[in-house]
């Protein structure tokens, strides 16, 4: 039975379950399961990730079905637990917040990358490297204790000059939709930066030195020559930025004022996704309730998870150079 | 007159978008500054090594909380650099086109994911059977949060090791797992280790998920499974709280984790910037 001759060198290669062990010995193939099982990790993390998330939410699918996300009712004393509050306070803040970095952060990138003299630049993008790693419970604090006064004292002017619109109507009591937009947008500058930096930075010289050797300015081959070859790029970035904004816990939870109902005036409180669930979780009694604020996150999870799976793709097909 | 009014344009929008990018740096001056101001003021001896006071007392530190970041942090790179290393090892050295560009792209969605589905995915997985808060759920979250990156830095780096090594190696005689072990992955070091320093600095930050896994406290957390402050949550709980006290200690909380961030930070990129991939 056992095995009599012993192989020799490691190129002799024995059959059956021997074969295994010699071949795994022998060091390449070792390599290869232990790094494997370690990328497998990954996946297996993600589906166990998807599978936790549903599973715990199953009470509210149960009960609500697809009118959770369509109901505005959130009242744990009586049961009733709708997302749309939620999930308006997250998009509106999220918008805002577009709307404030895109020109800022597309602007910047654009200097950075095609404008500015190198050492310049170099030293300017290391800043904010920089400002793109301080925490968000920090650019919180910076909310509550300095955003909020300063947009208390401007509130009245802006209101004086757009308080005819409904988005502006109403009381300022420092916490608002505003607010957490204005705040989210520091969060999400310097992301936008760097991505779309690095997309500007892969457009091939001939773009440049054509349109350079045409005559054109500086800002004119930069605009007309070197960023519609990486607009879906930065589009990317763009969308990278937003799924980063609708998962923003910390700041937001700071400053939005937690009011789970729809306002239409921005300058009015509300509620995101993620903030009710950092407020809420600890204190959750019940399992209806525990589970609605799962069935959250598996909506913000939905969320995130389409922008940024579609922006990913955005990015590659620009940096392989399909712009 | 019409080039004229190019080389205006030409200039107003140089001047523009350099504004822009000022904008984003004097944002990063202004809250350097600002914690500085209001950090360091009251920062002393006491907050390193005093625990919380209780409501209505002034003095007190956050010993805790810095001592459970600690051990946080600790689980966390324990957990999350063996995994993202190797995981980055299978992607330079191992894996077949197709297979990798699915584990990319799922390590890049997994990375997506925000911190606070972190939180509730580490609650459902440790917290609930065990029926309460750990610094193991805390440490475990913050793990799972650092695999995609590690794995992302660490096969950049390892790509950016030139082929010359590894043939030279393979021509020497070595099988590819030796040449991986003793040249390649020697060669990527400083980039990898710049990787997992950069990385530990971000989850450092992080708060959300530590809400419902580590929970937090006012006290002392032996072993791994109580609940344990850290400083991101204890920053958050001292600035919504009503006293002023409790601001206080948040600026300087604030001051002593943006200068720990930032000062890792600036010394990875610093002393580790090499020839090769940048660092994220």
């Amino acid at each position: 039975m056992a095995a009599t001759i012993a192989p020799t060198t490691s190129s002799a290669r024995p059959a059956g379950p021997r074969k295994l062990l010699q071949r795994l010995r022998s060091g390449d193939d070792a390599a290869y399961v232990v790094t494997l099982a370690a990328a497998v990790t990954v996946l297996v993390i993600t589906a166990l990730l998807i599978f936790e998330l549903y599973k715990n939410s199953a009470l509210p699918r149960q009960k609500f079905g697809w009118s959770f996300l369509t109901s505005s009712a959130w009242d744990p004393v009586a049961g009733e637990f709708g997302a749309l509050p939620f999930i308006y306070g997250t998009v509106v803040t999220s918008a805002l917040a577009l709307l404030i970095a895109i020109p800022l952060g597309v602007g910047a990138a654009i200097f950075l990358a095609e404008l500015a003299p190198p050492w310049i630049s170099g030293v300017l993008t290391f800043l904010i490297e920089l400002l793109a790693a301080v925490p968000s419970v920090i650019i919180g604090l910076l909310g509550i204790f300095v955003m909020i006064p300063i947009l208390t004292s401007v509130a009245p002017s802006i209101q004086a000059a757009l308080g005819w619109s409904p988005a502006f109507s109403g009381p300022f009591y420092g916490v608002s939709l505003f607010t957490a937009g204005v705040v989210l947008s520091v969060m999400i500058i310097p992301f936008i930066i760097s991505i779309s930096r690095e997309v500007i930075l892969t457009v091939p010289n001939d773009q440049r030195e054509a349109a350079l050797a045409l005559g054109a300015t500086r800002w004119e081959t930069t605009w007309d020559a070197v960023v519609p070859f990486a607009k879906k790029g930065i589009a990317g970035s763009i969308f990278l930025a937003l799924a980063r904004a609708l998962g923003e816990t910390m700041a937001v939870t700071m400053v939005v004022g937690n009011d789970p109902k729809i306002h239409a005036s921005l300058m009015a409180p509300g509620y995101s996704i993620a903030a009710v669930i950092a407020n809420q979780f600890t204190e959750a009694t019940g399992e209806l309730y525990l589970s609605s604020l799962i069935e959250l996150g598996l909506v913000l999870f939905g969320l995130t998870i389409v922008i940024n799976g579609g922006a990913r793709l955005l990015v590659m097909s620009t940096e392989r150079g399909e712009g | 007159m019409r080039l004229l009014r190019r080389k205006i344009v030409n200039a107003v929008m140089l001047g523009l978008t350099a504004l822009c990018a000022l904008f984003a740096v004097g944002v990063l001056m202004f809250i350097l500054g600002y914690l500085a101001v209001h950090g360091a003021r009251s920062l002393n001896l006491n907050f390193f090594t005093k625990l919380p006071a209780p409501v209505g007392e002034t003095g007190g530190g956050m010993a805790n909380a810095i001592l459970g970041s600690a051990k946080l942090l600790l689980l966390a790179t324990a957990v999350g650099v063996p995994i993202g290393f190797l995981g980055g090892v299978f992607l330079a050295e191992f894996a077949s086109s197709g297979f990798a560009s699915v584990v990319r792209y799922v390590t890049d969605l997994l990375n997506g994911v925000p911190s606070i589905v972190m939180g509730i995915f580490a609650y459902t997985l440790v917290v609930l059977p065990q029926k309460h808060f750990s610094t193991l759920a805390g440490g475990l979250v913050l793990g799972i949060m650092m695999i995609p990156i590690a794995v992302r830095s660490s096969e950049e780096f390892l790509r950016g090791v030139p082929l010359a090594l590894r043939e030279g190696a393979m021509a020497l005689g070595a099988s590819k797992s030796r040449s991986i072990f003793t040249v390649v992955i020697p060669a990527a070091k400083n980039g990898i280790i710049a990787g997992i320093m950069l990385n530990i600095a971000r989850v450092a930050g992080e708060t959300a998920p530590l809400i419902f896994t580590a929970f937090g406290n006012q006290f002392w957390s032996p072993g791994w499974e109580q609940p344990t402050a850290s400083l991101p949550v204890m920053i958050y709980n001292y600035a919504v709280a009503p006293y002023d006290d409790w601001h206080q200690q948040a600026w300087s909380a604030g001051f002593v984790l943006l200068m720990l961030v930032l000062s890792v930070n600036i010394i990875t990129r610093v002393a580790f910037t090499t020839r090769g991939p940048a660092l994220r």
